[in-house]
């Protein structure tokens, strides 16, 4: 039952939890007419505390387009934690208004705390350089739309996967599955923190690789998920400045992948992923973005319990 | 050989581990007491090599998940009339709130201070816990 829950974490729900949302994301894919009305009467709060623009957009679009009304703030600066307020009386203020809130917020476990005050839903709409599960939700739709499931594939991780809050919740979404196996590409400053490499990968028994090369291992991966080195998350310019061109994607590392390696990538892309790479057609990431906001309906929906 | 009295009615708090007697003594606030308190630094333990043991001339209330988590091997000793009535055995705790804070600068609890700081267990050998937020995490009281 996702009635009323929140959605902080990819832990939170269990196997089956994610299936019903998945499973309901498809339908509307197929249907979305069908669904334009799910959501009357109901409001979505958009907490951004950080900019945002698919994210902030798509689930805005998303209960739009179930026939619900939202409300929200797009920047901090708007809103009464310019005055001082703290995060728990901004949410226990807004529920007084919506009945489901997504959050965005540059801390690490805001939303978290922030869950513990109030008894609406509360999704994590990504929190600093730690989770992001409603990505999570988009890039597994992408990827079953792709390859029909999760199971059974070798995943690239490339960039930034330190901060990369994006990579931490689809690995430990997919740590969940069986035959995964991952490939860590990094500079050795941006490699996965150690909660997900010990206490998720290594407690799961799932193969992994850290490398700091990509060319080597792309005809090994079924797909390739690029990341960005986040300029927000770095205390020092200077480590930015070094370390935010080390992977760039072209053409010609293309050729090393297979025909049926696809790329994704959360967005936005900074330099990672050259231009030209647009046009081939196993970039997928652009298709990433509308799928995220059908998943995201399907997410809305079920935790407001209607289906 | 350094002698302390032994104690009436109070609390032994024995075989810390050395090096951890002056955090627990902080931690009890008993820099701050009124009554008899003795905190033996580097006693010489047939077992550990050297220990460190806190007498406390009192009965205090003692949150055993702190000792637990500075060194589950120390143990308490409740004394009544002069004798021993009680061990209490340590555990590791699964769960702690307000004992550590987490130092990750980019954890909600860097920022917001009014809700309780919790972590969990994550390797009972190495006494290793997650910060509840933001996933970090710390070995607050090395073993070694």
């Amino acid at each position: 039952m996702l009635k009323n829950r929140c959605l902080i974490d990819p832990s939170d729900f269990t196997r089956e939890e994610f299936r019903e949302i998945f499973d309901l994301a498809h339908q509307i894919v197929a249907d979305p007419e069908k669904y334009s009305k799910s959501c009357e009467g109901k409001i979505l709060a958009t907490l951004f505390y950080e900019p945002s623009t698919r994210t902030r957009f798509s689930f805005e679009a998303a209960m739009l387009r179930l026939g619900g009304k939202v409300i929200g703030f797009s920047e901090p600066n708007s809103s009464s934690t310019a005055k001082g307020e703290s995060i728990a009386d901004t949410l226990r203020t807004i529920e007084c208004y919506a009945d489901i809130a997504a959050m965005r917020h540059p801390k690490e476990g805001a939303p978290r705390m922030a869950s513990h005050y109030i008894k609406m839903p509360l999704i994590n709409a990504g929190d600093g350089g730690h989770q992001h599960p409603t990505q999570t939700l988009t890039d597994i739709l992408t990827i079953e739309r792709l390859r029909g499931g999760v199971e059974n594939k070798t995943y690239g991780f490339c960039g930034d996967l330190k901060f990369g809050r994006t990579v931490h919740s689809l690995v430990k979404f997919l740590s969940n599955y069986e035959g995964v196996k991952f490939i860590f590409i990094s500079p050795e400053e941006l490699r996965v923190p150690e909660y997900i490499r010990e206490e998720v990968v290594k407690k799961k028994g799932i193969p992994f690789m850290e490398v700091d090369q990509m060319e080597p291992y792309m005809g090994q991966l079924d797909f390739l998920y690029m990341t960005r080195v986040q300029r927000e998350r770095f205390f020092n310019e200077e480590d930015y400045i070094r370390l935010k061109d080390r992977f760039i994607l072209d053409p010609e590392k293309m050729t090393y992948a297979r025909p049926d390696t696809y790329i994704l990538h959360p967005l936005p892309r900074v330099n990672e992923i050259s231009p030209e790479v647009d046009s081939d057609p196993r970039a997928q990431y652009f298709n990433q973005a509308k799928n995220g906001m059908y998943v995201r309906m399907a997410l809305i929906c079920k935790l407001l319990g209607i289906y | 050989m350094l002698e302390i009295n032994s104690i009436e009615k109070g609390i032994v708090i024995d075989h810390i581990k050395a090096g951890y007697g002056m955090t627990v003594f902080n931690y009890l606030h008993l820099d701050k007491a009124e009554y008899n308190v003795a905190l033996i630094m580097n006693a010489y333990s047939e077992k550990m090599g050297k220990k460190d043991i806190i007498k406390i001339n009192n009965v205090i209330d003692i949150n055993y998940d702190f000792l637990g988590l500075i060194d589950p091997n120390a143990t308490v000793n409740i004394i009544e009339n002069g004798k021993t009535v009680k061990k209490v055995k340590l555990e590791v705790p699964e769960k702690v709130i307000n004992i550590i804070h987490c130092k990750n600068p980019r954890c909600v609890t860097s920022v917001e201070h009014y809700f309780d700081h919790v972590f969990h267990l994550v390797d009972k050998e190495k006494r290793s816990y997650r910060c509840e937020y933001c996933d970090d995490i710390v070995i607050p009281y090395p073993t070694k």
